[in-house]
């Protein structure tokens, strides 16, 4: 049984593929004999790191993937936790929210704009393959420095591409972030996230039940485009060749997605839809083998029926084609024609491939011959897992080494908040978010450019439920880089303050780990140690980690990126008016901190800024606090309160206070006091986690809430005017300036650095 | 009844049909381009905004051709009124209702951002709730929005009452920081001579509560549902 004109198989030829000689060996006892060359592509896929996550589940099983118990309400209720496409999580009023995010960043590095794109098409489809519209996205990407050339170019492709995508297929872009450092320079990062809502009682999987049941294909025609993306440049370092593998990057068709999404939705609200999943990475093959591993059955399927967009593919090329708008559903006996025709309105192709088997077998067939026929558990659920080994790494003390005594204190603070605001990472993503719709769809309450994005909740009808849900996307690779687990841990409570700024109490979270080579035992090392904050984060802060994804050997010739474990948390909003803003709100408002400030600069932005140093431990993280302190802001943002309360982090305290200024409709100044005792620059610029500051039109009692509910705060100042004062309670002002003065540095901090040869 | 077109890749059709529904309290249909016929009792016709088509052409340049655009057409030559915004506009340029056309933004970059326009012309069906001179504050988002015509159209065109809203400053001054896109004359939307099709770039559909931003696209919607009888006047 092979086709015509292909390859010899044998040990050289797996290898090529990327499989190891153990692989091999567990290939050939699987079967009883030599695979052919269509079947040494799918277990070549199907094995590799992107899909079999086989470095990194022996970690990921230790997290917690549902409510620590059954809430009351049902609210926070875990309904599908990782394994399927997405994670879904109740959110009251019978409805649940569908989320995740994934990476697409060895794709975005080769082709930036096509890379980006598909990247926010595939999460799309993972999200409405489980019958949820999507109604919300975010992003983060992080490039090298923008002084070369290549990677100004990089962040045009991938702005171009996330808008290009996201635009057009009608779902609102509502916030992200944005970070650029030397680490990245041989391997940029481009996570997308995306967020859908579904009747709590109508989410799909993707499922292959019902044996006879047919296989329908459903979508965009199968070209060659993106033949092993997933296994040869998703799960292999780049090296100076990879600029060759360019042919591996699909592209995308944002037309094509929105009409598969209207029919989708159409025919699942049909009943007629028994599973359903996206052709995702490794396409027709991944989709088939997955669903019916979960369902337990079998598929038989012929290939000559496959929608094709080229002349003469081979079975390799239609199995293993990453062609992007398909997808695969599984429907009832007889309801075959109903569905062809829905899909026919909207121009989009829908073909009985095969159907479901009970004998747990894969049978593909191509012009009359059987090409595939291999058992399905072995290769979906049995794949390789390997405990790779881990190591400390040598440089690790190194890296935390910080003797303060050594920093010269910061002498001149204006200076020094100005440098920051002028800083990319730190100053206005305006330039980004601008090209992104961020409106579509009539539910964006707070838009980018704050800590959460919010979102209105509303029934496929339009009926608003008068809820709302915030998210954001959060990660601090320096803290990360210094000490993993921490810097997970911080990235967790960043994330959920943010959530919780806006009023929200933090739902649940998903995460994107990006790494470098699993085959090094450093890095092992990191991954492991950021698991086992992400799972310390989770439980002490009550959001399981309901879907996530692993993108490792981000290194190239050698050289990793820090580790970089994307956490973004949802949480939900009982009233969708009563919810607080990022800037100040009003003049007159009293401004209060929560949370403490210690003498904490090791690992921040000021003490790489303006020291040019990396190092010292990330600040501390007091779990419990972080919970009572949302806990605060709930109750405050809903009592009327905090009107403000903007989440203070990277560039500290003066950066905060200046954002508060300057993010709002129209700018507005503020006067605080501090009390000193710390150094100048850890009190200013020290990056002292679980603080958030509130603008209050009734300080007393916000005061007294927070004695009450054990959160430390503390009166500091007024909002109002045209400058930002920030005195000593001696009275010096350490700084004194205009507002617009500091808004020229902020907004043009990003497109000065573009223009400057564009 | 109000029809929304809906032609595949259209995104703001939902968006339309809800912002009418839930400030104005006016029942509109979702009407597949693919139709020969707008549903009996249409008072009025709505194109809404998106990518029609993927907009891989010209933007609007396939969604003329659909079927229902013939009888959009019947709908506008009897006097019906109809409004097209962003990618609505765009097909009613190209299928020759309005005059002009939109082109790639003057930064080539898509630009999403709350816009002042001011109210050229206070008039029915389109803006009779508004005054003239008053400064609206609406989304626009749009990567093809410059409106391009001769110059001397342009002149024309202001003269006899066709331009209905140019971009300008929060105080109504036209000025060039205030130009988006790069519109000639600051001119974010237009009507026919007789008065009865408007396009605008601007997402009046997407100001219609204070909660996400802002109320003032309600003048517009408001003004066509006046025109055909008020919200009663279309049950």
């Amino acid at each position: 049984m092979s086709a015509a004109r292909e390859p010899v198989v044998d040990l050289a030829l797996a290898r090529e593929h990327g499989l190891s000689d153990a692989e091999w060996e567990r290939i050939l006892e699987i079967l009883g004999r030599k695979p052919t060359f269509s079947e040494l592509g799918i277990f070549s896929v199907m094995w590799s790191e992107h899909c079999s996550y086989k470095s990194s589940r022996v970690h990921l099983r230790t997290l917690p993937t549902s409510a620590a118990r059954e809430p009351s309400d049902g609210i926070g209720t875990v309904l599908v936790g990782p394994g399927e496409g997405a994670g879904a999580v109740a959110i009251g009023d019978g409805l649940a929210v569908i989320f995740k995010i994934e990476s697409h960043n060895h794709p975005s590095f080769i082709e930036p704009t096509q890379g980006a794109a598909t990247g926010v098409g595939g999460i799309l489809r993972d999200v409405f393959s489980m019958g949820a519209r999507p109604i919300a996205s975010l992003d983060s990407i992080r490039f090298g420095p923008l002084d070369d050339p290549r990677h100004r170019m990089l962040l045009r492709g991938v702005v171009h591409g996330i808008g290009g995508y996201g635009n057009s297929v009608g779902v609102a872009t509502v916030g992200g972030e944005t970070s650029f450092h030397e680490c990245y320079r041989g391997n940029i990062l481009v996570n997308a996230f995306n967020l859908g809502l579904v009747d709590a009682d109508a989410i799909f999987l993707g499922q292959a039940s019902g044996i006879g049941n047919p296989v329908i294909y459903v979508g965009s025609k199968t070209g060659r485009d993106g033949i092993h993306g997933a296994s040869l440049l998703a799960s292999a370092e780049f090296d100076e060749q990879s600029e060759a593998k360019r042919p591996t990057v699909q592209v995308g068709d944002p037309f094509t997605e929105k009409c598969l999404i209207e029919a989708c939705l159409e025919v699942m609200a049909t009943g007629d839809v028994v599973g359903i999943q996206d052709m995702g990475a490794a396409g027709l093959t991944c989709s088939s083998f997955e669903m019916a591993s979960r369902a337990g059955t079998g598929i038989e399927m012929d290939l000559d029926r496959v929608p094709q967009r080229a002349a003469n593919m081979t079975p390799y090329e239609l199995l293993l084609s990453e062609s992007q708008e398909r997808m695969l559903l599984v429907s009832r006996q007889g309801a075959e024609q109903r569905i062809v025709d829905i899909f026919a309105r909207w121009d989009l192709d829908a073909v009985v491939v095969g159907k479901v088997t009970g004998d747990g077998r894969m049978r593909v067939r191509w012009h009359g011959e059987t090409v595939v026929d291999i058992p399905v558990d072995p290769v979906a659920e049995s794949a390789p897992c390997y405990e790779r080994p881990t190591r400390r790494p040598a440089d690790l003390d190194e890296r935390q080494k910080l003797d303060l005594a050594s920093i010269e204190p910061e002498s001149d603070p204006q200076a020094a908040l100005e440098a920051l605001l002028d800083d990319p990472n730190l100053g206005s993503k305006a330039w980004i978010w601008r090209q992104y719709d961020s409106l579509v769809q009539g539910n964006t309450v707070l838009g980018p450019g704050g800590d959460a994005a919010l979102v209105r909740v509303r029934r496929e009808d339009g009926a608003p439920t008068g809820r709302a849900l915030a998210m954001s996307v959060d990660c601090n690779p320096r803290w990360c880089w210094l000490d993993p687990r921490a810097g997970t841990i911080a990235a967790v409570a960043e994330s959920a303050r943010n959530v919780a700024c806006t009023g929200a109490r933090p739902l649940a979270l998903t995460n994107c780990l990006n790494f470098g080579s699993p085959e090094r035992p450093e890095i092992m090392w990191e991954f492991a140690e950021a698991v086992r904050g992400l799972g310390e984060a989770a439980v002490a802060l009550g959001t399981p980690v309901i879907s996530g994804n692993v993108s490792f050997y981000n290194e190239t010739s050698g050289r990793a990126i820090y580790p970089t474990p994307t956490i973004a948390v949802v949480g939900l909003l009982d009233d969708a008016r009563r919810h607080a803003v990022s800037n100040w709100a009003a003049p007159g408002l009293a401004v209060v901190l929560l949370g403490e400030t210690r003498e904490e600069i090791g690992g921040s932005a000021w003490l790489a800024l303006r020291r040019g140093v990396e190092a010292g431990v990330p600040p501390a993280v007091d779990l419990g606090h972080e919970k009572r302190l949302h806990g605060l802001l709930a109750e405050a943002v809903a009592a009327g309160l905090a009107r403000t309360a903007h989440d203070v982090s990277e560039g500290g305290l003066a950066v905060a206070l200046a954002e508060c200024c300057l993010t709002g409709p129209a700018r507005l100044g503020a006067r605080v006091t501090l009390p000193a005792g710390l150094r100048l620059d850890a009190l200013l610029f020290g990056e002292s986690t679980g603080r958030v500051l509130v603008a209050t039109g009734e300080p007393d009692e916000l005061l007294a809430r927070a004695a009450a509910g054990g959160v430390p705060a503390r009166l500091i100042g007024e909002t109002g005017g045209e400058r930002l004062v920030i005195a000593s309670a001696a009275g010096a002002a350490w700084i004194d300036t205009e507002v617009d003065r500091l808004a020229a540095i902020w907004e043009r901090a990003l497109p000065r650095r573009l223009e400057e040869t564009a | 009844m109000f029809a929304v077109i809906q032609f595949p890749g259209s995104n703001d059709d939902r968006d339309m049909r809800f912002a009418l529904k839930s400030a104005l309290g006016v029942d509109a249909r979702l009407v597949w381009h693919k139709q020969a016929e707008l549903p009996a009792g249409t008072r009025g016709v709505l194109l809404p905004g998106g990518f029609s088509y993927g907009d891989y052409l010209r933007c609007g340049a396939m969604a003329r051709f659909s079927p229902l655009m013939a009888a959009v057409r019947r709908f506008a030559d009897a006097g019906g009124p109809v409004l097209g915004t962003c990618n609505g506009f765009q097909v009613l340029c190209e299928a020759g209702l309005l005059p002009g056309a939109l082109l790639r933004n003057r930064d080539l970059d898509f630009v999403c951002e709350w816009q002042h326009v001011r109210v050229e012309q206070a008039a029915p069906p389109f803006t009779s709730r508004a005054r003239a001179g008053q400064v609206l504050r609406i989304p626009i988002k749009h990567g093809e929005g410059r409106y391009v015509v001769a110059a001397d159209e342009l002149e024309r065109l202001a003269a006899s009452g066709q331009v209905m809203l140019r971009y300008c400053e929060a105080d109504g001054a036209v000025t060039p920081a205030a130009n988006p896109n790069g519109s000639a004359g600051n001119v974010a939307g237009v009507r026919n001579a007789a008065g009865n099709v408007m396009g605008l770039m601007p997402h009046p559909e997407h100001a219609v509560e204070a909660l996400t931003g802002g109320c003032d696209g309600l003048l517009i919607l408001g003004s066509l549902v006046d025109a055909v009888g008020g919200a009663e006047g279309l049950q």
